[in-house]
């Protein structure tokens, strides 16, 4: 395994980055058991092996409450949302469908968000983010806020019509807005190379006059940088970024995916590029923290998880009636007989 | 009620087209509300169209492109553009060319729109309002629809039909200020432009107070008070029926015309009301028969009503087959005024 490169960065910077990457494997590790016991309802789309993406991302933005920047996320948004701020705790109770939940018990896995922290509820349609973003970017550049919006999908989105609408119109109208295509090689079972020939999603910003950039998905810091000069581009009205951040996702598609597509070789390859290994080993390696560190803060992720566990078991059930709310902001009389 | 004539008549009327009514109607919330703005195709271009219909002709004049987006050809774009910025304050007016083109961004619209406010507990909000020209005019298959039926169905959405120019500018502004998304669905032939002869001649201007005024969402108008029959109908075939009212009231055949305005929510106590004192009931829409928004309406009277009713309830409208473009051809399949005056009087007889 080849560590990370952390030259320059501080002792709790790195330590931080580290610790949000475990929130989220520990979270999507935790969750899994929990489900494969009963407790969750629904599907899993799970994000382990991807976390520096989301990290090295949202670590980027602007997280000012007064001004803050927003995401959009898809089916698997698990990682996006702890790491744009999500609580534990409220993501964990809207897994488990409780009135607790950071969506009311109404989004669920595949629409996990929260737009107190900057995050609409994910969009599980593939690509639906990037029609969507458009209109987040627009109203930033209307309002001249200095806000920007960054789109999360995989590289299975790319081959969508809303990807060629979407960068064309957000390119023509200098829109400030940064895509981040996941490129975890498989949409669902199928490889990206079976779909298109070309091979870097990169190459297809050149057809919409916008720039864009390949990036090691198993790098925080290198995600990090390069979403951070994107988004400054974004913020100056010079338009989105295509960022390709090469990357993998060690569990299956979703819950119940034996993997059968893909080799175990191939599993075994992308495991020695673990995002959070690498970066624990860089921290050991340039002496900012050792072992000990490195273990009180997984203490310390593993005490907020399952203080998030408790918390969603004993929260309780929506009330049913809550079923019929929020519809419509301007409530209408729902049903013929009602 | 009716919607001609003003209660407080101070100068002469001031008429006005469909089409005049609504640009008024968006300028005047445009003035008021810095966070509406408009985008779609053909919109704003110098030079160019105002608007497929010539709807937002001089708006650009009055409130720059920063406002009117005129956008590449690409439906999803523009819906998906509305949903993201309403989200974050704005208030949209996305513009179709055409409402068949509405299929275009279905996702945006159905996936997006619709389902963000209730998928966010109740946090966002989403309010845009999709502006669609429906209704046949010899185009044939593609540029001729009434989809109004489809949006319906889709809790989330809102969906409107105005008929008349009053209506028009107040529920277009309703609709604005409403904070969820709304499709206006308005007919064609209706604006009142040059060259829309196929109306039938009909004089579609109307009295269209200057002040500022809304139209609710949700409430039905009576545009003819009567005893023996209820009909409902919207858009080009609202008129063909009051046509047809008057040529039946010669024999003695009275008929309660009402133009529903809003399609969901639908005004069924209105209708109720009529049905009540009628005991008959005909619906009628240029919208295809099966599963249109006529279908909803006499299953709700049916379920809530029933014994009000004398007769079976009965629905006029286009056959169930995609729109020809030989004239002869397409007055077949939509609800012509002799088929909806032929199915009155039978509905008389019952």
């Amino acid at each position: 395994m080849i560590p990370i490169d952390i030259t320059g960065l501080t002792r709790d910077d790195a330590m931080h980055l580290y610790q949000e990457m475990l929130r989220i494997r520990r979270f999507e590790d935790r969750v899994y058991q929990l489900f494969l016991k009963g407790e969750l309802p629904g599907t899993l789309h799970q994000y382990q092996g991807q976390e520096a993406v989301a990290v090295g991302a949202c670590q980027s933005l602007n997280s000012d409450p007064k001004n803050m920047d927003w995401i959009t996320s898809t089916h698997r948004p698990h990682g996006h949302a702890i790491a744009k701020g999500v609580s534990m705790r409220g993501a964990m109770a809207e897994l488990y469908g409780k009135a607790t939940g950071c969506c009311g018990g109404k989004g669920g896995s595949m629409h996990l968000g929260d737009p107190d922290v900057g995050m609409i509820p994910a969009i599980a349609i593939v690509a639906g983010g990037i029609s969507v973003v458009s209109g987040l970017g627009l109203a930033f550049k209307l309002k001249k806020t200095g806000q920007v919006a960054l789109c999360f999908f995989g590289e299975g989105a790319t081959n969508e019509g809303a990807f060629h609408e979407g960068l064309n119109f957000a390119a023509v109208q200098k829109l400030p807005i940064v895509y981040v295509c996941e490129n975890n090689i498989y949409g669902a079972s199928t490889p990206f190379h079976q779909t298109s020939l070309v091979t870097d999603v990169a190459d297809r910003a050149a057809v919409y006059g916008i720039p864009s950039v390949i990036v090691d998905g198993m790098d925080v810091v290198a995600v990090r940088t390069a979403v951070a000069e994107a988004r400054a581009r974004a913020a100056a009205g010079d338009g989105p970024t295509l960022i390709e951040a090469k990357t993998y996702r060690f569990a299956g598609h979703s819950r119940g995916d034996a993997r059968g597509y893909r080799t175990r070789e191939e599993e075994a390859e992308w495991a020695d590029k673990d995002p959070i290994e690498r970066m624990a080993l860089a921290i050991i390696s340039t002496g900012l923290a050792d072992a000990e560190a490195l273990a009180a803060v997984r203490v310390a992720v593993d005490t907020e998880l399952e203080d998030s566990v408790e918390f969603s078991r004993n929260s309780p059930d929506p009330d049913p009636s809550e079923a019929l709310t929020d519809a419509y902001a301007t409530p209408i009389t729902i049903g013929a007989s009602s | 009620m009716s919607t001609t004539s003003s209660t407080t008549p101070v100068k002469a009327e001031r008429r006005l087209t469909i089409a005049e009514a609504i640009r008024e109607g968006i300028a005047e919330e445009m003035e008021r509300d810095p966070s509406v703005f408009l985008i779609g195709e053909d919109i704003g271009i110098p030079g160019g169209f105002g608007g497929a219909f010539g709807v937002y002709l001089g708006l650009p004049e009055k409130f720059g492109h920063e406002r009117i987006i005129d956008t590449p050809i690409s439906e999803k774009a523009i819906a998906g553009a509305a949903v993201g910025a309403a989200m974050m304050g704005m208030r949209p007016i996305p513009d179709m060319q055409y409402a068949d083109f509405l299929f275009e961004c279905m996702d945006e619209l159905v996936n997006q729109a619709a389902k963000m406010r209730y998928m966010s507990g109740g946090k966002l909000k989403v309010p845009l309002v999709m502006r669609c020209p429906v209704g046949t005019a010899n185009r044939g298959a593609q540029h001729g629809q009434c989809p109004e039926s489809y949006f319906i169905h889709v809790p989330g959405l809102k969906v409107v039909a105005p008929s008349d120019a009053y209506v028009a500018k107040g529920i277009i502004k309703a609709a604005i200020r409403d904070d969820d998304p709304v499709l206006v669905f308005e007919h064609k032939l209706l604006y009142g432009s040059k060259g829309r002869e196929q109306a039938g001649g009909l004089d579609l201007t109307a009295h269209v107070p200057e002040e500022d005024y809304v139209f609710p969402i949700g409430k039905a108008v009576v545009k003819r008070v009567g005893s023996t029959i209820t009909v409902v109908a919207t858009h080009l075939t609202l008129y063909r029926c009051l046509a047809a009212a008057e040529e039946l009231a010669k024999e003695g055949i009275d008929c309660e015309v009402i133009d529903p305005v809003t399609l969901q929510p639908f005004d069924t106590e209105t209708v109720f009301a009529s049905v009540e004192k009628t005991g008959r009931l005909l619906i009628a829409h240029e919208d295809t028969l099966t599963g249109g928004w006529g279908a909803e309406l006499a299953a709700r009277v049916a379920e809530e009503r029933l014994f009000s009713l004398a007769a079976p309830i009965k629905r006029v409208a286009s056959h169930d087959v995609p729109l020809p473009v030989a004239p002869v051809l397409e007055q077949t399949v939509v609800p012509s005024q002799a088929r909806i005056t032929d199915e009155l009087r039978k509905l008389a007889k019952v």
